[in-house]
C-alpha cells in the first residue's frame, strides 16, 4: 500500500454527472482514486457530500466504462465496434465532418448537449470553431430548462437572481451581513434531491434549521412540502396563473413595497392591469388550490420584511414558460426583494469571469465574421421563433429535428453528440427522434458509457473523462473554482481536451494563440487576476470581493451599470417589469396564462380517454437523469423505475402495490412498478425519467431496453410556447394505467 | 457502555442516502451491507394533511468509525449528512443536546 495523498478539486458533471459547484477531497493511492470526501474547507458545502460523490469510485472504475476509442464496425444498432487510437478517430471525425461542410455548409452538422452542465464551453468552442451555428439541447422540449428563466430576467431586471443563501458570502450563514429568508417561496423544485443551476439544494434547509418558513408550490406531498406552512398543491402547468393571481393580490392590497417600486421599476401600472385580470377565485379554478391559501400565502411573503424565491425546471415547463418566469420575477420586483439579504441576491459569474464567450466581438476575433452572418441567418429556429433569434446562441430543438426529417431549408447531415443521451433521455417524442437521427451521415458521441443513444447512432465514440480526471475551472456563480487532474483512466480525455484538439484542425488560425487548455483557461480568468494555478494554489476556490460580484444593493452603488451611475442594467435603468424587449421582438410585454396543451379544459375527449395528469421529470439523488443506473451502491437504493399512485386511484384501477403496470395513452405506453402513495393526488401520476437497463442487452431492437421504459416516448410535442423557450410538455401529459395482461408486457 | 453516540435532529433528516453511501464507501461495504438505513414514513395526520417523516437507524454494522476517530475524524455519515442533522460526541453531552431540540433521536452504540 503506498502513501494517501488527498487533493482538494470542485465536483462538476462526468462522474457526479450534475451541475456541480461543491468541494470535494479526492483520495489518491498509487495513482488511483481510492476514496471521495466533502471538503470542509469549501464554503459551498462546508464539507458535506451527496450519494453520486461518495459513489465516484464505482463510477471511475466500472467495468462497463469506455476508455478508448471506439468506431463502429457493424450496421448501425448492431452494438459491434473496435477499440482505434485517439489520432485515428479524430482524423475519422475531422475528415467526415470536413466532406459535409464542403458538400452541404458547416450548419449541416448540429452539436447536441445534455442539460447545463460543463459542456457548454467546450461544445461550443467546437462547433464555431468548425463553423456551425447550431449549439442545440436536442429533444429537450422549448429548451425548458432554464433557459426561459434566463431570458425573463435578463430582459426585465438585466441580471440573473437566485434565492439568498448567503452563498456569495466567504463566511456563509456566520457573516453578520446575512439575514436569513422570513419565507423561502419553493416554487416546483425538491431541494434535498438537487443541486440545481448553481445552486447547493440543501442550502434551503440550512435557512430552515436557521428559521426560514416555507410556502411550498408543487402538486406533490414532499419531505419539504409537508413541512412548509403554506402548501400551495398546485395543478401542474398552470404556475402562470398562480403568480398573476398571487401579483395581483399583493397590488390589490398595497402591501408591496410602494418606495422600491417609486424608485427602480419601470411598468408598474400595465403591470397592475394585467394582473387585475386574475382576480382569486378565478386563480383558484383554474389551479385547483384554495382562494384563502393563495390569499395567505401572498400576504406573508409580501409582508415578510425579506423573502425569497427558488424555483425549478417546472416553470420552463409550463406552456410559454417565458412568461411565467416573467410573472414570478414580478413578486420579487413589487415586493422590492432585490439584491437585499435574505431576498434575491443578484448572481454573477464570480469575477466576471466566463467559461466561453459571448460577445459578438469576441466571437468575430476568435471564429470569423462569417460564423456571425450564419448565427443570424442559418440557426435552426431563429426565423421563427423570436428569442432564439435574440437571446443566447441556442437553435431550436423541436425545429431541429423536424428538420433532420424534411431537409427544410437545408439538410442536416451530421451531429456532434456530447454527454448526452438524447433518445433514452430528454427527448420528448423519443421515437421521432430515433427515426429522423437514424437518417444522419455521421454521428460522433464522446461519452463515458454505452447508452441507447450511443448504441443506435454511434460511428465513432470518444471517451470522456469524470472530474477527478481532467482540468477545468467553473464561475458559475460562485465562487470561481479550479478543477484539477489527480488521475487518469484508459486514454479517457476531458471534453475541453477533446474539443480542443479537433477544434484546432477546423480552425489553426482562429485558435493559435493558445498551445494548451490551460493558456485559454488562463485567458478566460484574466478578470480575476489569477492563473488556473494561481486559484489551485490558493486551495481551489476565491469569492468575488467588494464590487460588483458581490452583494448587496448594488443597484444603489453603481455596481451594475457600465456608465457607473446607480440603477439597474436595462435601458431605463430600472426593474423594465413591463417588457421593452420582449415588445421589440414581436411578444406579449406583460406576463400571462396559458391552460396546458392537454387538460381536461383544452381538451376533453382526450381527457375522457386519459384522465390521469402524468407529472414526469423530478429528480432523484441517486441519479442525475440517464445516468447512474450501473452503479452498484446507487442502484440498490432505488432498483426499479416506479410509479406513484394515489391508494384511491390504485383500487379504482385494481392495482396492487409492487405491481408492475402500463402508463399509456396514443402515442404508446411504458412499465413501470406501482408504489401507492399519499405523494401524488388522485388524479395524478408521478414517475421519474431517464430509465433504461444498463445490465440488459446492448444491441438493437433491445437498446438496453429503453422502450420498455423511456417515458419520453409518450411525451408529446413540439414546445407549447409562443417564444419558442419553454412549454417541453414533460409534467401536463394525460395517460391513464392499465395492468399488464399475461403475456402482455 | 456506550461512551459515544450519533444524535439525529430527525425534524431535517430529508433521506437523501448520503449518509447511507457514506457508510459503503468508508467500510468497502458491497450491496446489502450497511452500517446505516434511512426508512421514510409517510401518514395522514388528524387534520387530513400528509405527513412524511425520515429516520436513519444504525446498524449492527456500525462501528462508530473508530478508524476515522482515531485521526480525529467525525464518522463518515456525520460528516457528510446533506443538511447537517447529525451529530457525533459523548452519549452525555449529546443527551443534554437532544433535549434541547424539538425532535431527535440519540444512538447509541458500543461497538463490537
Ligand atoms: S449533486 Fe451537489 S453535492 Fe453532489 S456532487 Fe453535485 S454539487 Fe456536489
Ligand atoms: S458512524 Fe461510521 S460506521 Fe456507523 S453508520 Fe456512520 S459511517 Fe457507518
Ligand atoms: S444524510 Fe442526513 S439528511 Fe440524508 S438521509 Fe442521512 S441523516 Fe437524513
Amino acid at each position: 500500500m503506498g502513501k494517501i495523498d488527498v487533493y482538494p478539486t470542485t465536483a462538476w458533471s462526468a462522474g457526479t454527472g450534475c451541475h456541480g459547484g461543491c468541494g470535494q477531497n479526492l483520495f489518491v493511492e498509487d495513482g488511483r482514486l481510492v476514496k471521495v470526501e466533502g471538503n470542509e474547507d469549501h464554503p459551498w458545502n462546508q464539507g458535506r457530500s451527496c450519494p453520486r460523490a461518495l459513489a465516484m469510485t464505482q463510477y471511475v472504475y466500472h467495468e462497463d466504462r469506455i476508455t478508448q476509442p471506439q468506431i463502429r464496425v457493424g450496421e448501425r444498432g448492431e452494438g459491434k465496434f473496435e477499440p482505434i487510437s485517439w489520432d485515428e478517430a479524430l482524423d475519422i471525425c475531422e475528415e467526415r465532418m470536413g466532406k459535409i461542410r464542403d458538400e452541404h455548409g458547416a450548419e449541416s452538422v448540429i452539436f447536441v448537449q445534455g442539460t447545463g452542465r460543463d459542456i457548454g464551453g467546450p461544445i461550443t468552442f467546437l462547433a464555431y470553431s468548425y463553423g456551425s451555428p447550431n449549439w442545440v439541447q436536442l429533444g429537450l422540449s422549448g429548451h425548458s430548462c432554464y433557459t426561459p428563466r434566463l431570458g425573463a430576467m435578463k430582459t426585465t431586471l438585466g441580471e440573473f437572481a437566485v434565492a439568498d443563501c448567503s452563498q456569495f458570502l466567504e463566511k456563509r450563514y456566520e457573516d453578520p451581513e446575512w439575514e436569513a429568508p422570513e419565507y423561502i417561496i419553493v416554487w416546483g423544485q425538491n431541494p434535498p434531491n438537487t443541486c440545481p443551476d448553481g445552486f447547493y439544494g440543501p442550502w434551503i434547509v440550512d435557512c430552515m434549521q436557521r428559521g426560514s418558513k416555507i410556502i411550498s408550490v408543487d402538486p406533490r406531498n414532499t419531505w419539504m412540502s409537508t413541512r412548509a406552512e403554506y402548501h400551495l398543491q398546485i395543478r401542474p402547468g398552470t404556475d402562470g396563473a398562480l403568480a398573476l393571481g398571487m401579483l395581483n393580490i399583493i397590488i390589490e392590497e398595497e402591501i408591496y413595497d410602494k418606495d422600491f417600486v417609486e424608485k427602480w421599476v419601470d411598468g408598474f401600472d400595465a403591470i397592475k392591469e394585467r394582473a387585475a385580470e386574475y382576480p382569486v377565485d378565478k386563480v383558484a379554478a383554474i389551479t385547483e388550490i384554495p382562494a384563502a391559501d393563495i390569499q395567505a400565502a401572498a400576504r406573508a411573503y409580501a409582508n415578510a420584511k425579506q423573502a425569497a424565491i427558488q424555483w425549478g425546471v417546472p416553470i420552463d415547463m409550463c406552456p410559454d414558460g417565458t412568461a411565467v418566469a416573467h410573472a414570478i420575477s414580478c413578486l420579487w420586483t413589487v415586493t422590492g426583494n432585490i439584491d437585499i439579504p435574505g431576498g434575491q441576491v443578484i448572481a454573477k459569474p464570480a469575477f466576471g469571469v466566463t467559461a466561453y464567450p459571448f460577445s459578438s466581438e469576441e466571437l468575430i476575433e476568435l471564429y470569423g465574421k462569417d460564423l456571425i452572418t450564419r448565427m443570424n441567418e442559418k440557426r435552426i429556429g431563429a426565423d421563427v421563433y423570436p428569442m432564439y433569434k435574440h437571446f443566447r446562441g441556442w437553435a431550436s430543438p423541436d425545429v431541429t429535428i423536424e428538420q433532420i426529417e424534411t431537409g427544410d431549408p437545408y439538410p442536416i447531415k451530421g451531429a456532434w453528440i456530447q454527454t448526452a443521451n438524447v433518445i433514452g433521455g430528454q427527448a420528448a417524442r423519443a421515437k421521432f427522434h430515433y427515426d429522423a437521427m437514424k437518417k444522419l451521415d455521421f454521428v460522433a458521441i464522446v461519452d463515458l458509457f454505452h447508452n441507447p443513444t450511443t448504441m443506435a447512432l454511434a460511428d465513432i465514440i470518444l471517451p470522456a473523462a469524470t472530474f477527478p480526471e481532467k482540468n477545468s475551472f467553473r464561475s458559475w456563480w460562485t465562487p470561481m473554482d479550479s478543477i484539477k487532474k489527480r488521475v487518469q483512466v484508459g486514454e479517457c480525455r476531458s471534453d475541453w481536451e477533446i474539443n480542443f484538439e479537433l477544434a484546432k484542425r477546423f480552425n489553426p488560425e482562429g485558435l493559435q494563440r493558445w498551445a494548451t487548455v490551460i493558456d485559454y483557461f488562463d485567458e478566460r480568468m484574466e478578470p480575476s487576476g489569477m492563473t488556473f494555478e494561481d486559484l489551485e494554489a490558493k486551495g481551489g476556490w476565491a469569492m468575488s470581493p467588494e464590487g460588483p460580484g458581490r452583494p448587496y444593493r448594488r443597484y444603489e452603488k453603481g455596481h451594475l451599470r457600465a456608465d457607473g451611475k446607480p440603477g439597474f442594467n436595462t435601458p431605463s435603468g430600472k426593474v423594465e417589469i413591463y417588457n421593452k424587449s420582449f415588445e421589440e421582438w414581436g411578444m406579449d410585454p406583460l406576463p400571462f396564462y396559458t391552460e396546458p396543451p392537454q387538460s381536461e379544459a383544452s381538451t376533453p375527449d382526450l381527457f375522457k380517454k386519459y384522465p390521469l395528469v402524468m407529472i414526469t421529470g423530478a429528480r432523484s439523488n441517486l441519479f442525475f437523469h440517464s445516468e447512474h443506473r450501473q452503479i452498484p451502491w446507487l442502484r440498490e437504493k432505488e432498483p426499479d423505475p416506479t410509479v406513484e399512485i394515489h391508494p384511491d386511484t390504485a383500487k379504482e384501477y385494481n392495482i396492487y402495490d409492487g405491481e408492475w403496470v402500463h402508463l399509456e395513452n396514443d402515442m404508446g405506453h411504458i412499465k413501470r412498478k406501482a408504489v401507492i402513495s399519499l405523494k401524488v393526488k388522485p388524479n395524478h401520476v408521478q414517475t421519474l425519467h431517464g430509465w433504461f437497463k444498463p445490465e440488459a442487452e446492448g444491441a438493437e431492437p433491445n437498446l438496453f431496453n429503453v422502450w420498455d421504459y423511456q417515458v419520453n416516448q409518450i411525451i408529446p410535442g413540439p414546445q407549447a410556447s409562443k417564444s419558442g423557450f419553454g412549454g417541453g410538455q414533460y409534467k401536463t401529459t394525460l395517460v391513464r394505467l392499465a395492468k399488464i395482461t399475461e403475456g402482455g408486457a | 457502555m456506550a461512551k459515544y453516540g450519533i444524535l439525529i435532529d430527525t425534524d431535517f433528516c430529508t433521506g437523501c442516502h448520503t449518509c447511507e453511501v457514506a457508510c459503503q464507501q468508508e467500510h468497502d461495504y458491497p450491496v446489502g451491507l450497511n452500517g446505516i438505513k434511512v426508512t421514510e414514513y409517510e401518514y395522514k395526520l388528524a387534520n387530513g394533511k400528509v405527513k412524511i417523516d425520515c429516520i436513519p437507524f444504525l446498524t449492527d454494522l456500525c462501528d462508530l468509525c473508530m478508524g476515522r476517530q482515531a485521526d480525529g475524524e467525525r464518522p463518515s455519515c456525520v460528516k457528510h449528512c446533506q443538511t447537517a442533522c447529525m451529530y457525533f460526541g459523548l452519549t452525555s453531552d449529546l443527551a443534554i443536546e437532544a433535549a434541547s431540540r424539538p425532535r431527535a433521536v440519540l444512538y447509541t452504540h458500543t461497538p463490537k
